[in-house]
């Protein structure tokens, strides 16, 4: 046989090896996988690390797709400063031959512990100044300050700068630490009241849960013990899931009922869980969390502790300001989450509970990590708790925009979040970090200024001559 | 009438043009036998239609009637796209769709400095639109690939892009005015 020959055929075995037992080991899924793990995972993927085929496509590398399905949707909102469609513009063929950034594994490369920042990002911190080298012939301000400056805390974000542009900042400048008016969204209004019987099997019944029940916003809205414990599995009668005219195919009663049966009615809470730490295990098809698999520490007696709606919302009752504060305090166990209750934040919860602060001028837990939001659905705009814990996270600088500013200003609340020691001691003081992006903007504003000043005075004076 | 008719045969001409040129983005000239140039005039043709009539008919109708306004940060003020916003985000949708040829507007006095030309034939291209107001047409090659690239001059259609950009603080120029050339607009095609 010929040399050649010998390694075409060592080659075609090989590969046809490698596709045999590569493939499915990609797809599969437990925890034995993991002794194969080429280096730590960043934070934000350990949860999922079990699943490989997450982000690696069979022989094909990391796709951007790959991040985009988890991450897209996050990224569109934010009208993402830096798409893959700027750099793939010919005209950025220089660029892009310099600095790929048209790769989301470019800056965010997995299993690269060393080189991994708390954002993700595995880049030095000086990639802006790839393209950005001559920022100080247009912004005169910016003169002196290295390209690793830009991603400090407070000037500018990569994907995602609502909070920071230079407009919005404008709109906050000479605002006092703390507003007049300092409280987040309100609460949706409750719907119309449809009070509906506690109809439990009598064999089934729970005195104490049908009374939690009957307090709460599931009993006024409409929502009985069959709304949840009855699972109703939906086949339309063609035998689809999605044809013409549903009917229930199956109806049996849950002692517990699960994750979907809380879906059938918040989708939209359901899915935020899904993309934060807390639900993407379970929605990437592995057991749900639990305590005890976090990387934050955790209270060792809450390790097998797992992570449902249940875990945070009791199942009857359904009191959201338990969910907000004694609920994370039950497993959270850092520097601080353990700070909470010195601080400020926690005071102003309890002076809202006790009745002596306006709605919304309280701080849970919830209040900056499961924020309310406004969605737009299809029956117009609602306000919902985002539940997704990391979406306004990472850099800390997306809480501005969602939460500080609802009763900080904004140059005040900058200067916090940029002060880590601070934002480990829960706020306990005020910040002893300054960052100069209002004074910058405020410059600009003056300049803006006097140009439309002068401008309106070249007008008089030809107006009237 | 008339012009939606035309809007819409220009719509029809690139779309013929970019199957029969394109070849799906790989070959930009086949057995259609159209030629670059032919095809970046026709997608210029429309990209520009579509904007004079955003502007005119949307913007300058609605701000004008004081429905709603026309700004930069439209998501957050509840307001309209700015014309050469609206330009933009037709420009990074089509480059997403990956058919080989891109549109960009350009400027010797952008606004946005990532905007400036950049491209010897970007300079000269707008150099010479900014000073005959015809279109410019040339070759270059940008990393390892060769485009047939034509300039177009981006005139002032409307009193609203002569004041926002005389009045932006970061304009490097103050004193356009209505019917001047503002910039330009860079269609390329590849040719490789």
């Amino acid at each position: 046989m010929k040399t050649r020959t010998k390694y075409l055929l060592f080659g075609a075995v090989s590969a046809s090896a490698l596709a045999f037992y590569g493939t499915p080991y990609l797809r599969e899924r437990g925890p034995e996988k993991l002794r194969h793990m080429p280096g730590r995972t960043m934070d934000g993927h350990y949860q999922i690390e079990q699943r490989c085929d997450a982000c690696h496509t069979p022989f094909g590398g990391v796709a951007n797709e790959a991040c985009l399905k988890c991450h897209g949707a996050d990224l569109e909102a934010a009208s993402d400063s830096h798409p893959e469609s700027k750099f793939a513009d010919p005209r950025n063929a220089e660029r892009v031959a310099r600095f790929d950034a048209r790769a989301c594994a470019t800056c965010h490369r997995e299993h690269a512990p060393e080189r991994t920042s708390r954002t993700g990002v595995t880049v030095p911190v000086d990639f802006c100044g790839h393209c950005h080298e001559a920022i100080a012939e247009e912004r005169p301000s910016h003169q002196g300050r290295g390209p690793a400056t830009c991603a400090q805390t407070g000037c500018h974000v990569f994907h995602d700068n609502r909070g920071l542009h230079e407009d919005f900042l404008k709109k906050h400048l000479g605002e006092p630490s703390l507003l007049a008016v300092a409280a987040v969204l309100p609460r949706a209004a409750p719907g119309r009241e449809r009070r509906v019987p506690d109809d439990a099997p009598a064999a089934l019944a729970d005195a104490a849960s049908s009374a939690a029940w009957a307090k709460s916003g599931h009993a006024r809205g409409g929502v009985s013990c069959s709304g949840c414990h009855l699972d109703e599995q939906r086949v339309s009668l063609d035998g689809s899931a999605s044809g013409p005219e549903p009917r229930h195919a199956s109806r049996a009663w849950q002692r517990r009922p699960g994750f979907a049966s809380c879906r059938r009615c918040h989708e939209g809470e359901a899915q935020g869980f899904d993309g934060g730490k807390h639900g993407m295990r379970e929605a990437a098809g592995l057991p749900a969390m639990t305590a005890g698999s976090a990387r934050r520490p955790m209270k060792a007696g809450a390790a097998d502790r797992s992570l449902g709606c249940a875990s945070c919302h009791d199942a009857h009752a359904a009191d959201t300001r338990a969910a907000a504060v004694d609920a994370c305090l039950a497993c959270h166990d850092d520097a601080h989450s353990r700070a909470y209750k010195a601080g400020p934040h926690f005071k102003a919860w309890e002076r809202e509970l006790a009745g002596q602060g306006p709605p919304g001028s309280g701080v849970s837990c919830a209040t900056c990590h499961l924020p309310r939001a406004t969605r737009q659905g299809t029956d117009g705009a609602r306000v919902a708790v985002q539940h997704d814990q990391n979406a306004n996270l990472r850099p800390t600088t997306k809480m501005l925009r969602s939460v500080c500013a609802s009763c900080h200003g904004v140059g005040f609340a900058i200067d916090a979040l940029a002060d880590a020691a601070l934002v480990e001691s829960n706020f306990d003081r005020r910040p002893r970090v300054h960052v100069d992006s209002m004074e910058m903007v405020g410059a600009r504003a003056r300049a803006r200024a006097e140009k439309e000043a002068k401008k309106r005075a070249r007008e008089a004076e030809e107006k009237a001559r | 009438m008339n012009k939606r008719c035309d809007g819409w045969k220009a719509a029809a001409l690139v779309s013929s043009l970019c199957a029969v040129s394109c070849g799906g983005g790989k070959k930009p000239t086949g057995e259609g036998g159209v030629s670059p140039r032919r095809m970046a005039d026709a997608i210029f043709t429309v990209v520009n239609a579509d904007r004079t009539v955003y502007t005119r008919e949307v913007v300058n109708r609605l701000q004008g009637e004081k429905v709603i306004k026309a700004t930069e940060h439209f998501k957050e003020d509840k307001s309209l796209p700015l014309p050469a916003q609206m330009f933009r985000m037709g420009a990074d949708l089509a480059r997403k769709s990956d058919k080989g040829f891109t549109y960009a507007l350009l400027s010797l006095w952008p606004i946005n400095k990532q905007n400036a030309a950049k491209t010897e034939a970007e300079k000269k291209g707008l150099r010479q639109v900014g000073a005959t107001g015809e279109p410019f047409y040339t070759e270059e090659k940008l990393g390892d690939r060769r485009y047939f690239t034509a300039v177009y001059p981006d005139k002032a259609i409307a009193e609203a892009c002569v004041t926002c950009h005389n009045d932006n603080v970061d304009s490097p120029k103050t004193d356009f005015k209505l019917g001047d050339v503002m910039g330009g607009v860079v269609v390329r095609i590849p040719l490789d």
